[in-house]
């Protein structure tokens, strides 16, 4: 079967979805398209395709690892979507599930883009398509949040490309023809131009990191996920990031080839950890419950760097990790939409007592936060841990510390804005706003199941997964 | 010919200091618009000997898309949005320029330290891009409209497109076509978006979206 059905079965939801005529309708789309795109992507799973050294577009082993917790996380969401566009039946939905569709399209090719400028021309195209699901509210801050992306993440891509063309650059330096495969590029190895690497693994980092959300370039990060709804934020943070964080992992292994790999990793090492420690401070002074999930987007994606910077046991790891913090987290953004739309605002200052008003998503969100801090037995638990495996039997002590008292902060970060708005008495405004938004199956479901599959796959991490993982690690650390 | 298509580039930098340095926008806009125009003459300048259709093709779609299209929807924005044309800098006219000078006299300097190969080392190409880049980052900065901020994020741009023209015979034109589209589609949405800024807020003076913070 062939992989880049996963591109076109969505993109052809979309442009179906932009003509379909009643929006009553059209979110139904979203479910349809998101479980064709499971079925095939947990086919291409199991059936691993054969493939090609000089292919541009392919499900390869790091897609392999990847794609799947995408595509889940796609389906539930989805599904969560129907029901809130019904609340949000006042709001056209046209443009909303269109773009969302076309994100799915362009996330599956960006997994599997084994060309640098393919890779960042999708990237790109994603950046572009997810900004019609930010300003869905069409609110000011809605806009301003949109503008502050754009930009923000509009440099950090531009940057990207340069580093792209540095790395063609180096090739081209070092004697290379041209080809701009990861492949060629990392046969090519000590072949490459040594300064044009390290200028652009520079560039690379800081672009695709903007794309991730690393501190510093993370700004654009709280105002996006704060205004857009929660479905959006789910989607971004478990998805969306994921495809900057394969293309960093795509890019350190050609570095590491060059013979650079020890500074990348050292680079990656700083930016992660640095992250970690800006997203528990600002995680400890913020007062909205959806910003504040952002900025534990900002801390998981420095896990992530942090993994993946500690060798071929870390990189597993971080693999772990992206499974369990998609599904954990894009469970928080779903409770955490409910409550926003029950109280009518996210802030510490109006909301209090959600257990009396929604009860369910309150639940949810407070047994999400205790999963997401990495309280066994959810997924985030054993990831976390492995990393912290990695890191002490690679000798890093400083950084294990450092590890451990983040999270910490993070924790107390957490609980603090979470326990602040689930305990208490109510609002009288948010009470009366409250009786609009009824807690239906359809909007407690999905993030439930979420959840459920964060203690799955912590528990019981199935051994094919397992073993998913560790083949792309053996394609992004070639042993000699 | 590498005379003449240092000249182009001598040009385009000296189209940098004149977008620093311009107080109205139509001529921030014009000046980003003629830079527009002489990238797409570039790729025709240096492939002159083994000219193919590709070449032809993608030099006429940067044309059109960095010298026609995109301006026009800047003017557009503009006239939609009825702002004054006048620009209120953060950074004030004259120090711009000083900056962007010292960004160009950097460029050269840097372009010089960087390991080129000897085909390259002899035109102005990198020293040229990064100094676009460099304004690029100015005009972001220092600009308060959000018209004048998407100029600077064009120039930035045409920085980077200068820089792949070094890679012109190696990388695909495929790539360069895919880059090109997502520019303009990265401008028209943009433009979309100024457009709700100023409905929303009744002005495009990014200062007023303050309301977002800590």
């Amino acid at each position: 079967m062939n992989p880049l059905l996963l591109i076109i079965v969505p993109l052809i939801g979309a442009a179906l979805a932009a003509l379909w005529p009643t929006d009553r309708t059209r979110p139904w789309f979203l479910p349809g398209v998101g479980l064709i795109h499971v079925g095939l992507t947990f086919w291409l799973f199991l059936h691993p395709p054969v493939v090609a050294a000089d292919a541009w577009l392919a499900f390869d082993p790091l897609a392999r690892a990847v794609l799947p917790a995408v595509s889940l996380l796609f389906l539930i969401c989805a599904a969560y979507g129907v029901s809130y566009l019904r609340i949000r039946s006042e709001r056209p939905n046209r443009v909303f599930v269109a773009s969302l569709l076309a994100v799915l399209g362009l996330l599956s090719a960006g997994h599997q883009a084994r060309h640098l400028g393919l890779l960042w021309i999708t990237t790109e195209a994603v950046t572009l398509a997810a900004v019609p699901l930010l300003h869905f509210n069409s609110t000011p801050r809605a806009f301003e949040a949109t503008w502050k992306y754009l930009l923000v993440g509009g440099t950090g891509i531009a940057l990207s490309l340069l580093g792209s063309f540095c790395l063609g650059y180096a090739s081209l330096h070092g004697g290379g023809v041209g080809d701009l495969t990861f492949t060629a590029l990392t046969a090519q190895g000590a072949g490459l131009s040594r300064p044009w690497v390290l200028t652009a693994w520079v560039l690379l980092l800081v672009g695709y990191g903007t794309k991730m959300g690393l501190a510093p370039m993370h700004t654009w990060k709280p105002d996006a996920y704060g205004e857009a709804p929660g479905i959006v934020g789910a989607i971004l943070a478990g998805g969306v990031t994921t495809v900057a964080f394969t293309a960093l992992l795509r890019v350190r292994s050609v570095v590491a080839a060059s013979g650079a790999g020890p500074i990348a990793d050292r680079t990656l090492l700083v930016i992660g950890l640095f992250s970690m420690l800006i997203a528990a401070l600002f995680l400890l002074g913020t007062r909205d419950f959806k910003r504040m999930l952002a900025y534990s987007s900002v801390e998981h994606m420095g896990i992530l760097c942090v993994g993946a910077a500690l060798g071929a046991a870390g990189a597993a790891a971080a693999l772990f990790h992206v499974w369990s913090n998609s599904l954990t987290k894009a469970s928080l953004f779903l409770s955490a939409g409910n409550m926003r739309r029950a109280a009518g605002s996210a802030s510490m200052d109006d909301v209090r007592g959600m257990t009396v008003l929604t009860p369910r998503s309150a639940a949810l969100f407070v047994t999400g936060m205790f999963a997401v801090t990495a309280c066994p037995p959810f997924g985030p638990f054993f990831s976390e841990l492995q990393v912290v495996r990695a890191s002490l039997g690679s000798g890093h002590g400083v950084t294990t510390t450092l590890f451990l008292a983040c999270l910490l902060l993070a924790f107390f970060g957490l609980t603090r804005v979470v326990f602040g708005i689930v305990d208490g008495r109510p609002r009288p405004a948010a009470q009366a706003n409250s009786k609009k938004f009824i807690e239906t199956l359809g909007v407690v479901a999905p993030p439930a199941l979420l959840l459920g599959l964060s203690v799955w796959i912590g528990l019981f991490t199935p051994a094919v997964l397992r073993a998913s993982w560790l083949a792309a690690v053996a394609q992004l650390f070639p042993t000699p | 010919m590498s005379g003449t298509l240092n000249l182009v580039i001598g040009l385009a930098m000296g189209l940098n200091l004149i977008a620093l340095g311009s107080s109205r926008l139509p001529m921030l806009i014009r000046a980003m618009s003629v830079q527009g125009v002489l990238l797409g003459v570039m790729p025709l300048l240096m492939e002159s000997e083994r000219l193919d259709w590709r070449i032809v093709l993608v030099a006429l779609a940067t044309m059109a898309g960095k010298g026609v299209l995109i301006p026009g929807l800047l003017r557009r924005a503009m006239r939609a949005a009825n702002i004054e044309r006048e620009i209120e800098p953060f950074i004030g006219f004259v120090p711009s320029l000083l900056l962007g000078a010292l960004g160009t006299i950097t460029a050269v300097a840097l372009a010089r330290a960087l390991p080129l190969l000897p085909e390259h080392a002899g035109t102005l190409l990198v020293p040229g891009s990064l100094a676009a880049i460099l304004t690029g980052f100015i005009l972001l900065i220092g600009r308060t409209k959000a018209i004048s901020q998407v100029c600077g994020y064009l120039i930035l741009e045409n920085g980077i497109y200068l820089f792949g023209l070094v890679l012109i015979h190696s990388t695909p034109l495929l790539v360069e076509s895919g880059i090109l589209l997502d520019v303009t589609v990265g401008v028209f949405i943009i433009g979309i978006i100024v457009d709700r800024i100023q409905r929303a807020f009744d002005s495009l003076d990014t200062r007023k979206l303050t309301t977002l913070r800590e």
